[in-house]
């Protein structure tokens, strides 16, 4: 996919996020969102490794060895922000004090179901914060491509990968849509301005439940 | 007052067969002159209870690629190829645990709990063959406390009796760590007199620490 998508998927979810929430964004497109997050409205993020606040990344050569993201990448405080050890910070999002979670997903299903930690015999890169931060964050956000490298939808009836965590996603944003997980099933709420409805049912491999009234993005 | 050793003075007691904890998060608040010397001192059988395996040319994967460490438990094995490989040769066992369950056990071994009860891991693979406990109608899955024979920790100031200050996000697991172990072993960038650390800025209790190593100042992705 290339960073124009990308790009998509991370400003549609920016919008998403209220005043005052704090949020914590996983690798990869949920990194980009970042970039989106308007200044002002009082967003903080939380970084699993210790602190709230995480900035933008510093200049070259006003690196801080003792202030990295969760991808072990310089990173920078801004102000207000704060630090605490590992065990604080999953009592925040083991604890319900996280507004959203942003993460990246191999598998998520009709019933909210995440898998995104491995493919069994073929990549086993751990589990790290994924587990935490889908059971603990108030918001679970999905941000991935709608279908695999192979063409394959991502979006299905039932995950056949290992479970990172059952019945916790609550929305979903591919490059195509914007789709909410609810107790009735997905609901298509938008669909990007250049595709269709018909598209995206043909590169879903689940139900989707398509209101009347069908935003754009 | 705590006894300040070299490195290997600090890795001296640490032998065959021993189970020892490594704080940091990738190379932030990673110890690394202690681990040099259990490098060179040839100490196998070992097992590595770290949040990660951090990047390649470093000292957890440099007792990887020796034959020392037999087995790893911590979340994350992603930031290099190596410990995926051995894990898949079966050459080291690895047990992979969520982040906020891996601290928390961790913490309840130093806090004299007898284990958490966490909702992280319910209906997943980490589930199997783990007690279910029903509370005030949620269920949890019960984790046991996590514990080691050694602790290598880290910190940028430390005064005589132990206490120390980590800055910024190098606290990750080394508190923790700290609490967990029955020898605990200090890397510290700087040690002052008693009064020199504002108590107000003390990470680390100095009733966890046994051992203190003067190293030198962090190096960004070094460790």
């Amino acid at each position: 996919m290339d960073d124009h998508m990308r790009l998509r998927i991370a400003k549609r979810i920016a919008k998403e996020l209220p005043e005052n929430s704090i949020v914590n964004l996983g690798i990869g497109i949920p990194t980009l969102v970042t970039d989106f997050i308007p200044e002002g409205k009082g967003i903080l993020l939380h970084s699993e490794n210790g602190f709230i606040g995480l900035g933008a990344a510093p200049a070259a050569g006003e690196e801080d060895p003792n202030l990295v993201n969760a991808g072990g990448q310089a990173a920078t405080l801004v102000p207000g922000g704060c630090c605490f050890d590992s065990s604080m910070s999953f009592a925040i999002i083991r604890g319900g004090h996280l507004d959203y979670t942003v993460l990246g997903a191999l598998e998520v299903d009709e019933e909210g179901n995440l898998a995104n930690y491995t493919i069994p015999g073929k990549f086993v890169p751990g589990i790290g914060g994924a587990m935490d931060l889908s059971v603990g964050a108030k918001n679970v956000v999905i941000a991935m491509e709608h279908v695999s490298k192979h063409g394959e939808p991502k979006i299905v009836k039932k995950c056949s990968l290992p479970l990172t965590a059952p019945r916790q996603v609550n929305l979903i944003v591919t490059e195509m849509a914007f789709i909410r997980v609810t107790p009735e099933g997905l609901v298509l709420e938008e669909i990007a301005e250049d595709t269709t409805v018909e598209e995206v049912v043909k590169k879903t491999g689940a139900e989707l439940i398509i209101p009347e009234k069908l935003g754009r993005f | 007052m705590k006894p300040v050793k070299t490195p290997q003075q600090a890795a001296e007691n640490i032998k065959d067969g021993a189970s020892v904890m490594i704080g940091g998060f990738i190379s932030c608040g990673r110890p690394s002159e202690v681990l040099e010397a259990l490098f060179e001192k040839g100490v196998k059988d070992l097992t590595i209870i770290s949040n990660d395996t951090s990047k390649e040319e470093t000292g957890i994967i440099k007792l990887v690629l020796a034959g020392r460490v037999s087995k790893f438990i911590g979340s994350y094995i992603g930031m290099n190829r190596i410990m995926g490989e051995k894990m898949k040769s079966g050459e080291v066992k690895v047990e992979l645990v969520p982040q906020g369950t891996f601290v928390e056990r961790v913490r309840a071994a130093g806090a004299g709990l007898g284990g958490v009860l966490t909702p992280t891991g319910l209906g997943t693979a980490i589930a199997e063959g783990k007690e279910v406990m029903t509370i005030e109608g949620k269920k949890y899955l019960l984790e046991k406390p996590l514990r080691a024979d050694f602790a290598i920790v880290r910190a940028n100031k430390a005064d005589k009796y132990g206490n120390a200050f980590a800055a910024g996000s190098s606290k990750n697991f080394n508190v923790a760590m700290a609490m967990a172990a029955d020898t605990v072993i200090l890397e510290t960038e700087e040690i002052v007199e008693p009064g020199q650390l504002d108590p107000e800025k003390v990470t680390f209790p100095c009733v966890f620490i046994d051992t203190l190593v003067p190293v030198a100042k962090a190096v960004m992705g070094r460790n």
